[in-house]
């Protein structure tokens, strides 16, 4: 986790938001082909998803993100698009420990306050994000100290390679 | 303050007095990939610099979701599996021979055990008291390393078993009842504990159903104690003697308690295009299907093949409705032929796929056309789920799939069961 601080455009998403929404389980063929597989990154739910992120974006999502199928590839797709964090009022557990595994952040907040398009700040340490666009300031969820440090190495295998091991 | 099952198995493997809420490193007793997340693990286990597997007899590798392969691009990927299976040592069942979770619990799964699965469904595995859980491939590729991981000691709530099923309504239609309730993320992080006098008499092959689907109201894991039932199945795979009794204490502290009376339920059917979309049956009659898939590592064993025979003997499926069966894994699939199951349901109209995931996540052998309606004993329904992002899955029992093969619409079972 080089950076922080991060600032970004919001790009909102509703409830529910399945592993299959995000890369569809027919594309399970393609999944060693990561260059390939990306293509189709929110495919069903989000037509031209890749030509509407812009490298730094936030995802902004409600209840239950990342539900259903164990496939890393999900925030695997999520990350090579350009997105730097993704904001939702919950996620599913599976889902949560891939984001960080792969070094991107999830942050767990009211994203009701949070509209399309808004501007946000996010301070990873602090775990608080500011909406430029509207000045509300929302507080996250905190996330246990392991999964933390996890996060500030840039995810699980930078992680093992500098500690070779769990640390509590 | 006396310990849930889940901080009781916690407890044991971390060395720890493990309440919910701690954060425990615990030593796992069987680590495992699939065919689709398990080159990732590979890939990520390359790249960690651990160089080799902590256990090669608790590491696993199966060839189900995409089997016998579909693709090139499949095929590699298997090639890469079982070259990686050659260099470690692993244990790995190819092609053919079954449904990881199935195979985990015919032949791995054990009371107290932690099992972790690059599989959201490793869940199964709670049916014999084993705290199984599903990860991502990289959390996976650690722990073959490692043969440990970490985890969040989960709050639980108990949910209460009473009465007994009436007839036409089977462990699928408790546990997308019970989904219903609490809906797709209300058990989100937390483990469900089965209890009372019911939850005692249900077979394994109920407990592995219910266990199965928990993941669907977001639990990390769903337990049964360890009890007659689950000495019994043991001692029928030859691990009597990997029994022991296993139940949480009487002063255990839960998050939240749920009762369900069996004799209250009716068959249910999750609509599209949400797990936690559950109505009567009632509500979905009339609804035409051009498939009925009967099988997955919710209901492809032998009682539920079982079911269906019984209800499609001597009938013939709709002549415009697909009926695909797949057995769950080789022994179920061996099993159901000597009972003559299989020749019931051959000459009902049915389609045979090898043991495997099958049609359930629209790989292969089964993907739906656009439009089209699916009547699935799986335990997903995302749209897209079966390879058509305008297909409909609805979700049931073995007995209401069985019952709709029939008509070519989504019927009550008990208006066909004699």
């Amino acid at each position: 986790m080089p950076e922080t601080v991060l600032k970004g455009k919001a790009i909102k998403l509703g409830d529910n938001v399945s592993t299959d929404d995000i890369i569809p389980g027919r594309f399970a063929h393609l999944r060693s082909d990561l260059a390939e597989l990306s293509k189709h990154t929110f495919e069903d739910l989000v037509p031209n998803f890749a030509s509407r992120v812009n490298q730094g974006n936030f995802l902004v999502a409600g209840r239950n993100f990342g539900s259903g199928s164990s496939r890393e590839h999900a925030p695997l797709v999520i990350k090579m698009s350009g997105i730097a964090a993704i904001l939702a009022k919950s996620a599913a557990r599976i889902f949560f420990r891939n984001a960080i595994n792969q070094g991107l952040p999830v942050l767990l907040c009211d994203t009701n306050q949070i509209n399309d398009g808004d501007q946000l700040e996010i301070n990873l340490t602090e775990g608080v994000i500011t909406n430029l666009t509207s000045n509300a300031k929302l507080t996250s969820t905190k996330i246990p100290s392991l999964m933390f440090a996890i996060l500030k190495e840039g995810g699980l295998i930078p992680y093992i390679k500098k500690h070779k091991d769990f640390k509590l | 303050m006396g310990k849930t099952l889940a901080e009781k198995i916690l407890s044991l493997k971390s060395g720890t007095d493990a309440k919910s809420g701690d954060i425990v490193i615990a030593n796992v007793d069987l680590v495992f990939v699939q065919d689709t997340t398990g080159p990732l693990a590979i890939k990520q286990f390359e790249e960690s610099g651990l160089r080799t597997i902590a256990a090669p007899e608790k590491t696993a590798i199966f060839l189900d979701h995409a089997a016998p392969s579909p693709t090139q691009q499949t095929s590699n990927d298997h090639m890469l599996l079982r070259r990686f299976a050659r260099e470690t040592n692993c244990h790995i069942y190819d092609v053919g021979n079954g449904i990881c979770h199935q195979l985990v619990a015919e032949l791995f799964a054990n009371p107290g055990n932690i099992i972790v699965g690059a599989d959201s469904h490793t869940v199964t595995a709670g049916a014999l008291c084993g705290f199984g859980t599903g990860m991502g491939s990289t959390d996976i590729a650690t722990a073959m390393a490692l043969g440990k991981t970490w985890f969040r000691v989960p709050e639980t709530f108990l949910i209460n078993l009473s009465g007994s099923f009436s007839k036409g309504v089977y462990a699928k239609d408790l546990i997308l009842s019970l989904i219903g309730q609490l809906g797709a993320d209300g058990a989100t992080y937390k483990a469900l504990e089965f209890g009372g006098e019911s939850s005692a008499r249900l077979t394994m092959s109920e407990r592995l159903t219910i266990a199965n689907m928990v993941v669907e109201a977001g639990a990390k894991v769903g337990l049964f104690p360890s009890d007659e039932v689950t000495q019994s199945f043991l001692s029928s795979r030859g691990r009597g003697d990997s029994y022991k009794p296993l139940y949480p204490d009487a002063d255990a502290s839960y998050e939240r308690i749920m009762s369900i009376n069996l004799a209250s339920l009716e068959p249910m059917v999750a609509f599209p295009h949400t797990v936690d979309n559950v109505r009567p049956v009632s509500e979905a009659k009339g609804t035409k299907v051009q498939q009925v898939f009967i099988g997955t590592c919710t209901n492809g064993r032998l009682e539920d093949l079982a079911v269906a025979a019984s209800i499609l003997h001597g009938k013939k499926k709709y002549p415009d409705t697909r009926l695909l069966i797949a057995p769950a894994s080789q022994q179920v699939l061996l099993q159901s032929i000597e009972k003559g199951y299989i020749h019931s349901l051959v000459e009902s109209g049915a389609v045979i796929l090898p043991p495997g995931c099958a049609a359930c996540l629209g790989l292969h052998q089964g993907v739906l056309g656009d439009g089209e309606t699916c009547l699935s004993t799986a335990n997903r329904n995302f749209k897209g789920r079966m390879g058509n992002p305008t297909a409909m899955i609805y979700l049931a029992s073995p007995a209401t799939a069985a019952a709709s093969a029939i008509t070519g619409e989504i019927t009550d079972p008990r208006e066909v069961m004699t």
